[in-house]
């Protein structure tokens, strides 16, 4: 059974936004007096890409990918990045990070004391966090996608 | 009679909560931006006019709310305070975020302002409201990364006030204030230290005489005579105390009330001449008022039209003008409502003005249930054509954005639309406006 609500740590379970839905094709078997369908039982709701993409929609949010830095994690200029910013940030998450004013796209890497943000492509170098340097990780990265100009 | 007068507020009585975001607008704005993490931030009005809101850093640089961005350009320049037109679509996007994670923590909520909703927490206590506020404050920051102070207390006008005690830090913890968990001592502590102009409802001229009263302090009005307050102001007031007394007279308002009239009107980013222009803009203002008509399943049975010179240019020659005119028969439908608006609209036009602002404003507002059809129109047939019509409209214009389909009325280029020169992306509400990660 998927989780439906979660606990806010008291006991009180409130409804989880997103919450993937149990949905049943209401009415789409007609009932008649002869031979039913050979496909009634097969009746099933269409796929829907947001679904698949995007489990929680109030904390999901859209950037778009520029540069090539990312590319052995196969994310691509010109990508959509699907960022999720309900998902808790752990080490070997793809990231979206502020740092220096600026917005990245990075690998976290977080042991033993060490906090960086690392490349997914040999051109580019680790950027290790030093102390005093602020590092603000702004969302998981949960997904991409992209639409092709056919 | 009083159920909890000074001493501590009671049980078994509701309890709210008062969520309010910090600094909206200018934390909208500094979400999506890295360079103005520390940096001050005001959000300015239409036409870039005032400062409707301020970042952390811009309060503490002592700038007033409202005033005039063209005013403070030394102290603009000086602290590099950086400015933004108002981008509508982000902070309705960003507030809807809001309401929909406040939804989880309570099933009763009312969405006060853009920016303010109220809870009611009844039944959540088991895990102490406090840490309940915790909760909400902490899920808002990791979900939308936006600070909002949790105000709790047995009416709204305590849980308003809690939530002004937690943003200025002057009880509870990190920004949560929970009356219901304060002792009676402290309550008077903490009621005495705060102006009574603080209270939600106390406006300015109320306050000044209460000032005159002697009445200087939240405690002060609390343990007034409720019956003197009655007689020397309204029973407006004497509720307000009551609610300060812990008592709640002011219930949840979960629906919002149709609206009697809506009106849509704008400065425009200079001055208007051209009758052309004009037409233009009230077409437009047509098709926003009358999509807003349609989602609330009403129609309107009178249109009023109005146009203004500038009156802050008393110099410049002045002319204004505002005329309602009733429908043959209620309406909904863009195209009927327009026909009507331009009809007004050229009729009071006077050409060799310079227009400022105009506006229009449906009324004598039906639910669309109750038309009735007028005797020489031909009523339902026509009627489901033109529902139908203007459900594509509608469907299009909300899936595509506002004014992909629109009357050629509208015209194609809005040079009368209001001056953002500062407007900010609309990260979340459209493709082109997405932020740009650096994959470098």
């Amino acid at each position: 059974m998927p989780e439906l609500a979660v606990s806010t740590g008291g006991g009180v379970f409130v409804p989880l936004i997103g919450a993937p839905r149990l949905e049943l094709p209401l009415g789409a078997v007609k009932v008649s007096a002869g031979f039913p369908s050979p496909a009634a039982d097969y009746e099933d709701r269409r796929l829907d890409i947001n679904e698949y993409l995007v489990r929680n929609p109030v904390s999901t949010f859209f950037f778009a990918v520029e540069g090539d830095s990312m590319e052995g994690a196969e994310i691509f200029d010109g990508d959509i990045l699907v960022v999720d910013r309900s998902v808790r940030p752990r080490h070997g998450h793809i990231v979206v990070a502020f740092v220096d004013g600026q917005r990245l796209v990075k690998r976290l890497f977080r042991r033993a004391g060490r906090v960086a943000l690392v490349a997914e492509n040999p051109n580019y170098p680790t950027l290790d966090i030093q102390e005093g340097q602020e590092l603000e990780v702004w969302g998981v990265v949960v997904g991409k996608f992209k639409r092709f100009g056919a | 009679m009083w159920l909890a007068s000074s001493s501590g507020l009671g049980r078994d009585v509701p309890v709210f909560a008062l969520v309010d975001c910090n600094n909206f607008y200018a934390s909208c704005e500094k979400l999506f931006n890295p360079l103005l993490k520390h940096r001050p931030v005001v959000v300015l009005s239409n036409n870039d006019g005032c400062v409707v809101a301020r970042s952390a850093e811009v309060k503490a640089l002592g700038i007033p709310m409202g005033v005039p961005w063209f005013k403070i350009q030394d102290e603009a320049k000086r602290h590099s305070i950086v400015a933004f037109s108002s981008n509508y679509a982000l902070y309705a996007d960003m507030s809807n975020r809001v309401v929909e994670v406040l939804n989880l923590f309570s099933p009763n909520i009312e969405v006060y302002s853009i920016d303010e909703s109220f809870l009611e927490l009844s039944g959540f206590e088991r895990m102490g409201y406090q840490a309940y506020g915790a909760e909400i404050r902490q899920r808002v920051a990791d979900w939308l990364g936006m600070a909002v102070c949790v105000g709790i207390g047995p009416s709204k006008t305590l849980a308003k006030l809690a939530n002004h005690a937690a943003k200025k830090n002057l009880a509870g913890a990190e920004g949560v204030c929970d009356l219901t968990a304060m002792s009676p001592a402290a309550l008077d502590a903490l009621f005495s230290r705060i102006e009574v102009g603080e209270v939600w409802g106390v406006g300015r001229k109320i306050d000044e005489r209460l000032q005159a009263m002697g009445i200087r302090t939240v405690q002060q009005l609390r343990d007034a005579d409720a019956e003197l307050i009655r007689s020397k102001f309204s029973v407006v007031v004497e509720r307000t105390v009551r609610e300060l007394r812990g008592v709640s007279c002011l219930e949840l308002q979960e629906v919002v009330p149709e609206k009697q009239q809506i009106m849509s009107s704008r400065s425009f980013g200079r001055l208007v001449y051209d009758v052309k222009e004009l037409e233009e803009a009230v077409a437009s203002y047509v098709a926003k008022a009358a999509e807003k008509l349609r989602k609330q399943d009403s129609l309107a049975g009178a249109i009023q039209v109005y146009i203004r010179t500038n009156v802050f240019k008393p110099e410049a020659p002045q002319y204004q003008r505002a005329v309602t005119v009733p429908l043959p028969e209620a309406t909904s439908d863009t195209r009927v409502l327009t026909r009507w608006v331009l009809r007004v609209l050229r009729r009071i036009y006077r050409p060799g003005f310079g227009y400022h602002k105009a506006g229009i404003t449906l009324t004598n507002i039906v639910p669309a249930t109750n038309q009735q059809f007028s005797l020489f129109t031909s009523g339902g047939a026509v009627d489901a054509r033109s529902q139908k019509l203007m459900g594509v409209l509608d469907g299009i214009n909300g899936k595509y954005g506002r004014g992909t389909l629109r009357l050629a009325a509208e015209g194609v280029e809005k040079v009368w639309q209001m001056r953002r020169g500062n407007l900010s992306p609309r990260y979340t509400t459209e493709w082109d406006s997405l932020a740009v990660v650096q994959a470098r």
